[in-house]
């Protein structure tokens, strides 16, 4: 194994700057995962770093080795692709058996690893069908037999589990940080599906046009997002966002939802907006289920309207109407309400966010 | 839709009538020609068309062509037509091999790479075809004057293979376009150099573009006349088509049983050939109609 450095590496396609200036190290045995939407740049860095694409500036390394000008071949990386890429005309034992071939190792060897790899997989009884006569389960594995056969330095998944279906993604995501943790394999892992992101990965780097918006934990990630972009991508529903101007003073306050409702600044957060501001304007943010509903009025507690329920079964999710504002909250399953039903909430303070909108960073 | 059985089985019942018309339309003159190719001079040109079983077909015109019979006939001196057919065989099967080896590794270039102006490259190729080849045929007989090409194999299989080769280029680049790169990447990822990757993964799955692609290449050297009739005129390299064209100018009348039993002969390796390749040949030819 070993680790995966990129420095200053920019990557276009034509006039279209694809990754722009990206600096990034994956540790040894990490699970990295890029997430970001489509065209951000995740899998344009994946590629690069497989050589399949050759950036126009920057240095990549695997271990010490700097690989710029290596070809994909003498990389020593393993790659699972989206749809698997199974060679069509060659049995599944062939395609796990076809990496080994390059290597040129003995025939009874190859066929000990292809058999031990399938049994650590659970597809020894699919071993002389084709990829055709495979469901998409079982292709994803036989693929990810291809890649775990040759033990390489480090693993690229590009978005694997897209193209199962639902049950089997949740089944095959548990199965695949399982694999991870057990083959102890740096890997790095694309995908638009950000409870992927966040149940897999060690680290997530956020990635938005070309650039990395964040880098870290899941937890930091989640709990403090560092930009607008970042807090409305992680998280399902997506963080709830409303316009917010600061007032200063000796009790600093928050006026939020163009006047709907004000909120006390504690004062080291009134620091870190005077601080870190570059204007005026802001927006809050609060996550749906830092919102706590009441029944009955209180100090605190902003009165609101409901306008939607949409039961889940696990929770309730609320739409509800703050002044000309829809906000999002997430509640047990025992609490219910009717279309149009009076209802109070309050905001976790130790929960809320703040972001600049000009810059589109986060002040806390 | 939710159509009776009895609808159902009427459309059926027509579309089959339709196609059965069309085939008898269409085989005809295979049928005529095959007949023909049984008939004595005589039966051949009786005012009264003689089908199947109002004849007794014998074999005397293709004995004639292959040099069987004794002496000198009216199909020439023996061996005559088999060799033509050798040098067609040569000529045709050649420049098929090399238009589709050249083509075929253009097309995939074409596919994968990105390529400074490739649409322009595309269209050139393109436009080579877009006269008909008779058009340029003094220019290309002077050509082949000066550098010694006439009445050689390799003068007219190097000018087949330049016909075809736009055609494949194009056919190629479609097959390879529809199957997906990702099987190179892995190919690559998994230790291979890239035209490794090329000749082990991709072209095993491109036989059926290949085999619609020679039969079409094949069909257009084996039938090729013009250019065989001017720049191929002498016996060593002279192929079939211009060779049969040559007996129906005899001063003692024509004998078209011979050239009848000429042309089914001539026929014969292309249907063989088409035969053979006709499952790949259909999968080729919709290739592309449905999406991955």
């Amino acid at each position: 194994m070993a680790n995966v450095t990129v420095e200053k590496m920019t990557k276009r396609f034509g006039d279209v700057v694809a990754v722009r200036d990206l600096d990034l190290r994956v540790e040894d045995h990490e699970f990295m995962v890029f997430l970001g939407p489509s065209g951000c740049g995740k899998t344009t860095t994946l590629r690069c770093i497989s050589g399949l694409e050759r950036p126009e500036q920057g240095t990549i390394r695997i271990g010490d080795v700097v690989v710029n000008r290596m070809s994909p071949a003498v990389r020593d990386i393993a790659m699972v692709f989206q749809f698997y890429a199974l060679y069509p005309h060659k049995t599944a034992y062939e395609n796990i058996a076809f990496p080994l071939q390059a290597r040129r190792l003995p025939r009874d060897e190859i066929e000990r690893r292809v058999t031990d790899v399938a049994r650590v997989l659970h597809i020894e009884h699919l071993l002389q069908r084709r990829p055709r006569q495979l469901s998409g389960g079982e292709q994803q594995r036989v693929a990810l037999g291809r890649a775990m056969v040759r033990r390489p330095k480090v693993f690229l998944m590009d978005e694997p589990l897209t193209n199962l279906d639902a049950k089997l993604r949740s089944e095959m995501r548990a199965e695949l940080k399982r694999l991870q943790k057990d083959l102890n394999a740096t890997t790095v892992y694309v995908t638009h599906d950000q409870v992927e992101a966040m149940s897999m990965g060690d680290r997530i780097a956020v990635m938005r046009q070309g650039q990395i918006e964040q880098i870290g934990t899941p937890d930091e990630v989640y709990n403090h997002p560092a930009s607008l972009f970042v807090a409305g991508f992680v998280g399902s529903p997506a963080m709830n966002f409303l316009p917010a101007a600061y007032r200063d003073g000796a009790s600093p306050t928050l006026t939020v939802a163009d006047g709907a409702f004000t909120l006390p600044v504690e004062p080291e957060w009134a620091q870190r907006i005077r601080e870190r501001a570059t204007g005026s304007s802001f927006t809050f943010g609060i996550r749906s289920e830092d919102i706590a509903l009441y029944t009955e009025p209180g100090a605190d507690r902003i009165a609101s309207e409901v306008y939607v329920m949409e039961p889940l079964g696990d929770v309730n999710l609320f739409d509800l109407r703050v002044g000309g504002h829809i906000i999002k909250a997430k509640t047990l399953p025992n609490f219910q309400l009717r279309i149009g039903d009076q209802v109070w909430m309050a905001p976790d303070h130790a929960k809320m966010h703040l972001f600049d909108a000009q810059t589109e960073r986060a002040i806390f | 839709m939710y159509d009776s059985t009895s609808t159902r089985v009427l459309r059926g019942t027509l579309i089959g009538l339709g196609l059965l018309l069309a085939a008898l339309f269409f085989l005809f003159p295979i049928y005529w020609l095959v007949l023909a190719s049984f008939k004595t001079k005589a039966e051949v040109i009786s005012p009264t068309p003689l089908h199947l079983g109002m004849f007794t077909p014998h074999l005397d015109n293709f004995r004639d062509i292959f040099g069987l019979s004794s002496g000198q006939t009216e199909a020439g001196t023996p061996r005559e037509y088999l060799g033509r057919l050798i040098n067609s065989i040569i000529i045709a099967g050649g420049s098929t091999v090399a238009a589709v080896l050249l083509g075929t590794l253009t097309a995939w270039a074409m596919a994968r790479f990105r390529i400074p102006g490739k649409s322009d490259i595309m269209f050139y190729i393109l436009s080579t075809r877009m006269l008909p080849p008779v058009v340029i045929i003094i220019p290309v007989f002077l050509m082949y004057t000066r550098l010694g090409l006439t009445q050689s194999h390799f003068g007219l299989a190097l000018l087949y293979t330049t016909i075809n080769l736009p055609f494949v280029v194009w056919m190629m680049k479609g097959f390879f376009d529809e199957i997906p790169h990702e099987y190179e990447d892995a190919a690559m990822l998994d230790g291979y150099p890239r035209l490794q990757a090329f000749f082990k993964v991709t072209l095993p799955n491109a036989w059926p573009g290949i085999a619609a692609t020679a039969v079409f290449c094949l069909i257009v050297a084996w039938n090729e006349y013009t250019f065989a009739f001017i720049l191929n005129s002498d016996p060593v390299a002279q192929t079939v088509p211009s060779f049969i064209a040559s007996k129906s100018q005899t001063s003692a009348g024509i004998n078209w049983g011979v050239i009848a039993a000429m042309s089914t002969v001539f026929v014969l390796p292309v249907f063989i050939f088409t035969f053979l390749v006709r499952n790949h040949l259909l999968r080729g030819v919709t290739f592309g109609a449905v999406r991955r």
